[in-house]
């Protein structure tokens, strides 16, 4: 397997709490290569307290063993700081087709110049006319929000 | 003071603040005034632990024993927690709760503030991600305060004695002693007497939007640094320790 490959494979492990999004596509893997033969994977914890780091930690080995590795080595790193920056533009599809709102960037909203709430697009109608209920919802990484057009509460990917 | 014992005297206090303050917190799961204060409050306690976590984590490589997380977090005497006493008061009515976490939010960030550019590594790292959620948590708290300060009759005198009676607690948050000291001529961590100005100038503009005063400084409660609590650490510790008392050396 070439270290090429061994990205592909870590695309296939999907965010336990979010189905749709790999861990790739998530930002939390940080890099994946080979040192003398044993893949070497570095992830990083999105939320301090994210009690999904675990099982990720285990996905991941779980996905090595499968392909025949029994040797490997998957390091937690904090530094550089997780953002939500680093979510990739499939992973950002893939949740707002899952029904979750993506992290709106800020250089796409003239709403943050002025200083003013992000406008968040409601996943289910499109709408931009939504509002925010609570700043915490079902997860850490995740805010409440209801869309005033269709009336649907959905969940936001808010921002870090 | 060795420098290791300074900084694991320092980590305790950093990571005991977040672990019995977001214990504390977690006592409101279900119980909330509504279901996304609820859910909000639990949030934050989350973050809270998952801060302890890789604090007390890093603690334990600091005191160089083999002590896991775990072991840091359960495994201490009474007298050898370093939480402020402010994280340990009961949760009381919704207001006691804000009260208590605005005043804890806004000391928290500052110092997280300048952790970041501690020239501990790992401690910059922490802190790196622990600041983002800390705003967070000010924000709430500061809206909640507002909210409550600047609302009815009945929530603005509530809130305000839960200002007034909290007040006391507040100077024990700013005390530093031998390890603060070497750990600050490290770079490690920020001067709590610079800080102290700044937060109570960002309190006093809090309370004064939320049409509340400011109580006056009056006799302030003490001793968390050398360990001494409150009644009410003793039994927030029955509970954190029941299952490390009843059955020494669990495991999961």
């Amino acid at each position: 397997m070439n270290t090429e490959q061994l990205w592909n494979l870590l695309d296939e492990v999907m965010d336990p709490e979010i189905p749709v999004l790999s861990l790739v596509d998530l930002g939390v893997v940080r890099d994946a290569s080979f040192k003398n033969g044993i893949p070497v994977i570095t992830i990083t914890p999105t939320y301090s307290g994210c009690p999904a780091m675990k099982v990720m930690e285990e996905d991941i080995e779980a996905a090595l063993q499968a392909v025949g590795f029994d040797e490997y080595e998957v390091n937690t790193v904090l530094s550089p700081a997780w953002t939500t920056d680093w979510i990739t533009e499939k992973g950002r599809k893939a949740l707002q087709d899952y029904g979750i709102a993506p992290p709106e960037q800020a250089t796409s909203d003239k709403n943050a110049l002025l200083g003013h709430p992000k406008e968040v697009t409601c996943p289910n109608c499109k709408s931009r006319k939504t509002k925010m209920l609570s700043q915490f919802g079902s997860t850490p990484c995740k805010a409440l929000y209801q869309c005033n057009d269709c009336q649907e509460p959905f969940d936001y990917f808010k921002c870090i | 003071m060795e420098h290791k014992q300074a900084l694991y005297n320092y980590l305790l206090r950093l990571g005991d603040n977040a672990a019995i303050l977001g214990h504390r917190l977690s006592e409101w799961c279900g119980h909330g005034p509504e279901l996304e204060e609820d859910i909000a409050i639990i949030n934050t306690a989350l973050d809270l632990l998952g801060h302890a976590r890789s604090i007390y984590t890093y603690a334990g490589q600091v005191d160089g024993n083999g002590k896991t997380e775990d072991d840091v977090a359960y495994l201490r005497l009474e007298r050898e927690y370093r939480n402020a006493l402010i994280c340990e008061l009961p949760n009381g009515h919704y207001g006691d709760t804000i009260a208590r976490q605005i005043l804890f939010d806004q000391f928290n960030l500052l110092v997280y503030e300048q952790l970041v550019h501690s020239k501990d590594e790992t401690v910059a790292a922490i802190a790196a991600k622990a600041v983002k959620e800390i705003r967070y948590h000010l924000r709430r708290s500061t809206e909640w305060t507002l909210r409550l300060g600047d609302g009815t009759t009945e929530s603005h005198d509530r809130i305000q004695q839960s200002f007034n009676d909290v007040w006391m607690f507040t100077g024990d948050l700013f005390v530093q002693d031998e390890s603060d000291r070497s750990v600050i001529a490290a770079g490690v961590g920020p001067d709590l007497d610079i800080i102290f100005p700044i937060w109570k100038e960002k309190v006093k503009a809090v309370l004064d939007e939320a049409t509340l005063t400011m109580p006056t400084d009056g006799w302030m409660q003490s001793g968390s640094k050398q360990g001494r609590h409150t009644e009410h650490f003793g039994y927030i510790l029955s509970e954190l320790q029941y299952m490390q008392r009843a059955y020494p050396g669990c495991e999961w």
